[in-house]
């Protein structure tokens, strides 16, 4: 069990910045985000790409804000637990229990959803009983390339991602089958040329124009159906398929929590950006108000005032008094 | 002088609508769309990097301009899009759009 002030769940611009408020404040805090590594939507949709709407900064690359986000909460020393999901959450007597999909246990006097549009979650192909097989011999991710050793496979997909896993799993794999809907790959042309080399050599099989119809199985994945485009069928036996078709966000199980939601988004209080649950505070992106403006600098603005409230419930017995950081500077933890 | 109309025609469920915005009006499809009130997520906020406003072509393919480079990246990734899918964030809204109809169809 990880015990903190405040959970904070989803680490993006927003999130990260929370902890600094919090900081200011003596709370200490825990980020936890779906994603592998921090910075949410900046750092895994527009790394590169500069924004223009941070006061202070003409031009921000999106990845040097997360960047400078990281050193400025980091003298308040906040944990992270990354590449894991937030599933459900516990009311107990000393605030909450926050539950990851891996089983992390979080104890925590409040909790502060920064969730932006929810969770990355694998794109998934239209296909009737995919659900079935998932965890059955289809997997989104690839988390353990051994667990394909010597297995037959079946890879979907045309962008980085897919060529990257197939020439590394063509190494460890029985058989690679790397299946894209169209004629030709954009991805980096050097991997490009490496999958259609391996392809000439015999060592994958590469279908082009080929889409997935359909999967069968008993009980446990054992083929693919294909349609190609003259609509001819052509069924593979597999032992795995991998759908690599990019990330796309979710709300995921925030909305069986009990919050009021409406469109996918929190409703709060915008005196202090709490929700219907004492407690419980949602910032940035993931919420919503009359006249909400998802603006990273909105969320920085909502982080700030979920602080002071939020510190009646971590300090119930103190009484607040506003300081500036020119006046006190940062008190580190 | 008031501006020239833009017509946007769109079917959903089968349901054809069509939404008119002043040729200057100076947005994409996808901001169009948002203010009409579909459930645009856009979540990369019209970078072509999220797929969230993909729409479908049914009539006038000819008269857009060609996919750029970012947007054919992203459609290229997607499971199901076929050679009429576009992203509704790179669509400017020009006159000539006036003649196409296209298929409102979020991500699931």
């Amino acid at each position: 069990m990880i015990y903190t002030d405040i959970c904070i769940i989803g680490a993006g611009p927003v999130g990260l910045f929370a902890v600094f408020e919090a900081g200011l404040l003596k709370m200490r805090c825990h980020l936890i985000d779906a994603l592998p590594q921090i910075g949410g939507q900046l750092s895994e949709i527009y790394p590169q790409k500069p924004i223009y709407d941070i006061p202070g900064y003409p031009e921000v690359l999106a990845q040097d804000l997360v960047d400078n986000l990281a050193k400025q909460i980091a003298p308040f020393k906040p944990g992270f637990t990354l590449g894991e999901r937030v599933e459900h959450i516990e009311k107990n007597q000393n605030g909450f229990i926050v539950n990851t999909s891996d089983a992390t246990k979080v104890q925590a006097k409040v909790i502060v959803i920064a969730g932006g549009l929810g969770c990355f979650e694998p794109r998934k192909p239209q296909i009737e009983n995919l659900e079935q097989f998932e965890g059955k011999g289809i997997s989104y991710i690839v988390k353990d390339p051994e667990k394909f050793r010597d297995q037959n496979l079946v890879i979907a997909g045309g962008g980085d991602s897919a060529l990257d896993w197939t020439l590394y799993l063509s190494n460890i794999a029985r058989k690679v089958t790397l299946v894209h809907r169209s004629e030709s790959f954009r991805g980096a042309p050097d991997s490009v040329q490496k999958v259609v080399d391996l392809a000439h050599a015999g060592k994958i099989e590469l279908l082009l124009n080929h889409n997935i119809q359909s999967v069968a199985g008993n009980g446990k994945l054992n083929a693919v159906t294909l349609l190609d485009k003259e609509k001819q069928t052509r069924i593979i036996e597999t032992d795995y398929l991998i759908p690599l078709f990019g990330l796309s966000p979710k709300l995921g199980p925030i909305a069986d929590w009990g919050l009021q939601i409406d469109k996918s988004a929190i409703e709060v209080n915008t005196a202090d950006y709490s929700t219907n649950i004492p407690g419980i505070y949602a910032i940035g992106d993931i919420n919503t108000y009359e006249g909400k403006l998802k603006l990273i600098l909105c969320g920085f603005h909502e982080a700030a005032l979920m602080a002071q409230s939020a510190f009646a419930h971590v300090f119930p017995d103190q009484k607040l008094s506003f300081k500036y950081t020119t006046v006190n500077g940062v008190n580190a933890f | 002088m008031l501006s020239d109309m833009v017509e946007i025609n769109i079917l959903e469920n089968g349901i054809l609508q069509t939404i008119e915005v002043p040729e200057d009006i100076s947005l994409s499809l996808m901001e169009v769309l948002k203010a009409s009130g579909y459930p645009v997520a856009a979540t990369c906020g019209g970078m072509a990097l999220c797929a969230t406003c993909r729409v479908e072509v049914k009539e006038g393919a000819e008269l857009l301009p060609q996919p750029g480079d970012a947007e054919l990246d992203m459609l290229d990734t997607l499971p199901d899009s076929s050679n009429q899918t576009r992203l509704a964030c790179q669509i400017r809204i020009k006159p000539e759009i006036s003649k196409v109809i296209w298929e409102y169809k979020p991500e699931h």
